[in-house]
């Protein structure tokens, strides 16, 4: 892990709103409040997971942390310059900078271009001069991914679904970003080839120092990857903490009902498994009407008055060091009764 | 059952497809039973047939591009020799399947409400209204929020989540006496996920219901099963209990599944252990063993391995079946001595 302090991205009250029109005028009579003001941190050669129920803001996240999309407000800075509204133009040399692994190794991938082209476009389309050619320089790639060279002319349909994701992998690697948003990236996978691809991924990032914001469901995945993890709700970053700390010592209670949900694979806890899981009961808000204050209340067990009058902040709480931020008035303090439970703790 | 078949019983079935380069053989020659109130897990390698099974006992595949053969009984009746008006009358209502991807199998232009009203209408001579209120009664159940109101929204209307909440719903409204679920929870996130399996279970119980799960989850599989399928290559290489499956695995290829998943009942690995090189080749199977060319026990089989296909054999725990050269003895030891203390480390 990288030392604190060195970010390679820095990012402030950043927002991304999605209009919502209406009628042949296309007025906007509302919109999706999809990212609404977060703050955190990319330190260089760490990998941070991003986690949180689905329709949070992990991917909206990823695709304005790598300039996909603009955000409508806050700023974004990259080694200490801020990209959030940069055009096309001045975008495209830091578009090597930055890249994203999407989810899905089938859709992402042309059926019609060979892994030749589609490893290469980078090159081209950068305009990048290689020292040995664009084919040399793809077939390293695919080298370095582990996959067969001579698979050059190949198209995407004769390959697995873990190749074809590292297929995606060098494609992303071509021009030697410092940043890389995965989306999701094994979620498709067989346990097996997730386990191929994620050691892909750390032994990438120790040859080149590259630096990840990783986006999965999957728990075990991103405890097993991460340095640090932000857990997001319907918009906004509510916990972030470095690995050991989060899993062992939760303190908002959407991440206790979180990892409380994670299925064990040992037949001999099932019981205990259901027995200590939180279930989230209560309404789920929409991100075009958020809750006011907390916007966890409509389905927390320990709101009280203030969780709808006051948001709460993303700062320590109780006696965490700076680094475990939580945004509640009431955290959860370690082994207190959760919704009646005892909440199920893991080890780090 | 009356006749002392169990409710569910698979006889050596084969679903092999004809293609340009040769037959797939996607299932060559599976065998299970299912009682009623009982779960069976199905897991295995992406591409090892376990899709193609489930489409298989619903008859969804046609005569001119698949070819299916062997026994599935079904409550007393078999339906790979049925003719298909027979077998579509029981697909939705005494057996009904969650698909792995719920967009495809939801209709874009129809309601939610709409669809499922149709699927129960299809079962029941029913006025209109009878059957809507069934379909809003259905999704309250399966944890959509105001069903009334989202009776009428559209499948892009929901989010990922709630769309697979809807077709559980489709899949349950006639209370089928079989569910196959595959992959039901795979795009949802935990809490999520939770719920389903817990009303999955839950209605389970109240319809003592057969279950079929389908995943690449093992926790899933270790939270719904009370047996476990373990398939490699479109067969069955082991079957067992849950707790055998986790606890006394016998074959190399469940070590391998076993070993590549992070836990997080245990402490972080360092690093995962992937089983090494590819998937076969469902046209041509390697010889012998199909798992010979990864397997690190393969030369303690003395070539047998690579030459001779390997029986489903009974194993060490009750109603336990294996399919590999190596005794039981020296299997039940090498798991013991050498693999669990691997993958526990
Ligand atoms: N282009 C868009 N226009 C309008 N709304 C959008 C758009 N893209 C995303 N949204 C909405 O923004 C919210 C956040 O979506 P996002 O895809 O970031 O969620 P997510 O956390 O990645 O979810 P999942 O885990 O399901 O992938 C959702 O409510 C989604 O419907
Ligand atoms: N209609 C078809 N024609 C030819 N081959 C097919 C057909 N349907 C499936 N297959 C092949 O049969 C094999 C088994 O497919 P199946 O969908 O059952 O895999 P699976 O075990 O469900 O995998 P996953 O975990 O990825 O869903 C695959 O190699 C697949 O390519
Ligand atoms: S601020 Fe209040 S409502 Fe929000 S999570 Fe904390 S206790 Fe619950
Ligand atoms: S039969 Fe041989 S090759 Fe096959 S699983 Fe057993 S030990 Fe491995
Ligand atoms: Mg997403
Ligand atoms: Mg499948």
């Amino acid at each position: 892990m990288s030392e604190q302090g060195d970010a390679l991205l820095k990012v402030r009250g950043l927002e991304k709103h999605f209009p919502i029109t209406k009628g042949v005028l296309r007025r906007q009579v509302g919109a999706v409040r999809a990212v609404d003001g977060i703050d955190f941190e990319v330190y260089r050669g760490e990998t941070l997971g991003l986690v949180g129920e689905s329709g949070c803001g992990k991917s909206t996240t990823g695709k304005l942390l790598t300039r996909l999309i603009e955000p409508t407000g806050g700023s974004i800075e990259l080694d200490g310059r801020d990209i959030a509204h940069l055009r096309q133009g001045q975008l495209r040399p830091l578009r090597r900078d930055m890249q994203m692994i999407f989810q899905d190794p089938f859709s992402s991938l042309n059926p019609r271009h060979t892994v030749g082209t589609i490893v290469g476009a980078p090159f081209r389309i950068q305009n990048v001069k290689t020292e040995h050619g664009v084919k040399r320089a793809v077939q390293d790639l695919l080298k370095l991914v582990g996959l067969n060279p001579e698979h050059y002319n190949r198209y995407p349909h004769e390959f697995s679904g873990g190749q074809r994701q590292r297929i995606g992998i060098a494609r992303t690697l071509a021009l030697r970003p410092k940043l890389i948003v995965a989306d999701e990236p094994v979620s498709a996978l067989d346990v097996s080839i997730q386990a191929q691809v994620v050691n892909l991924l750390e032994d990438l990032q120790n040859e080149f120092g590259l630096t990840y914001v990783f986006i999965a469901h999957d728990l075990s995945v991103v405890r097993h990857i991460s340095d640090r993890v932000a857990v997001m709700y319907l918009g906004k970053v509510v916990e972030i903490a470095d690995r050991e700390t989060l899993y062992a010592n939760p303190r908002h209670p959407y991440t206790v009902a979180l990892l409380s949900a994670v299925p064990v694979p040992d037949p001999a806890r099932r019981d205990r498994a259901q027995r200590n899981r939180v279930l989230l009961t209560g309404d789920v808000p929409s991100p075009i009407n958020p809750p006011s204050g907390c916007r966890f209340r409509t389905r927390c067990w320990k709101a009280q008055e203030i969780c709808a009058t006051e948001e709460p902040p993303l700062v320590p709480r109780l006696d965490d060091p700076a680094s475990h931020q939580t945004a509640c008035h009431f955290p959860v303090v370690e082994g207190e009764e959760v919704a009646g439970r005892t909440p199920a703790t893991t080890s780090a | 059952m009356p006749d002392g078949h169990p409710f569910l019983e698979v006889k050596d079935l084969k679903v092999h497809f004809p293609t340009d380069d040769g037959v797939v053989r996607s299932v060559d020659g599976l065998s299970f039973k299912l009682e009623r109130g009982r779960t069976l897990g199905i897991v295995g390698e992406s591409g090892s047939g376990k899709s193609v099974t489930s489409l298989g006992i619903m008859g969804l595949y046609n005569k001119r591009n698949a070819d299916v053969s062997g026994e599935i009984w079904l409550d007393g009746d078999e339906l790979v020799n049925a003719g298909s008006e027979t077998v579509r009358k029981l697909r939705g209502d005494k057996m009904a399947m969650i698909f792995q991807d719920p967009l495809s199998s939801m209709h874009p232009y129809y309601t939610i409400g709409r669809q499922i009203i149709e699927a129960y209408r299809v079962h029941h001579k029913v006025s209109k209204q009878v059957a809507r209120k069934h379909a809003v009664d259905m999704l309250g159940r399966v944890g959509i929020p105001q069903p009334d109101r989202r009776v009428d929204d559209y499948p892009h209307q929901f989010s990922g989540g709630m769309r697979q909440r809807a077709m559980i719903a489709m899949a349950l409204v006639n209370d089928p006496q079989l569910l196959i679920a595959d992959e039901p929870t795979t795009a949802l996130d935990v809490t999520v996920q939770a719920q389903i399996l817990d009303l999955m279970h839950d209605l389970q119980s109240e319809f003592n219901s057969a279950l079929i799960v389908i995943t690449h989850d093992l926790g899933v599989v270790a939270e719904l099963a009370d047996d476990v399928l373990v398939m490699y290559g479109g067969r069955c290489v082991e079957f067992g209990g849950a707790t055998t499956i986790f606890e006394r695995p016998e074959h190399p290829y469940t070590w391998g599944l076993l070993g590549s998943m992070p836990r997080m009942d245990r402490p972080n690995l360092d690093r995962l252990i992937p089983i090494p090189g590819l998937p076969p080749s469902l046209i041509n199977l390697p010889s012998g063993c199909a798992f010979h060319p990864r397997c690190r026990f393969e030369p303690r089989t003395g070539g047998l391995g690579s030459t001779v296909r390997p029986e489903l054999v009974r194993a060490g725990g009750s109603n336990h079946l294996v399919r590999c050269h190596l005794p039981t003895e020296e299997r039940q030891r090498i798991w013991a001595e050498e693999v669990k203390p691997e993958l526990e480390a």
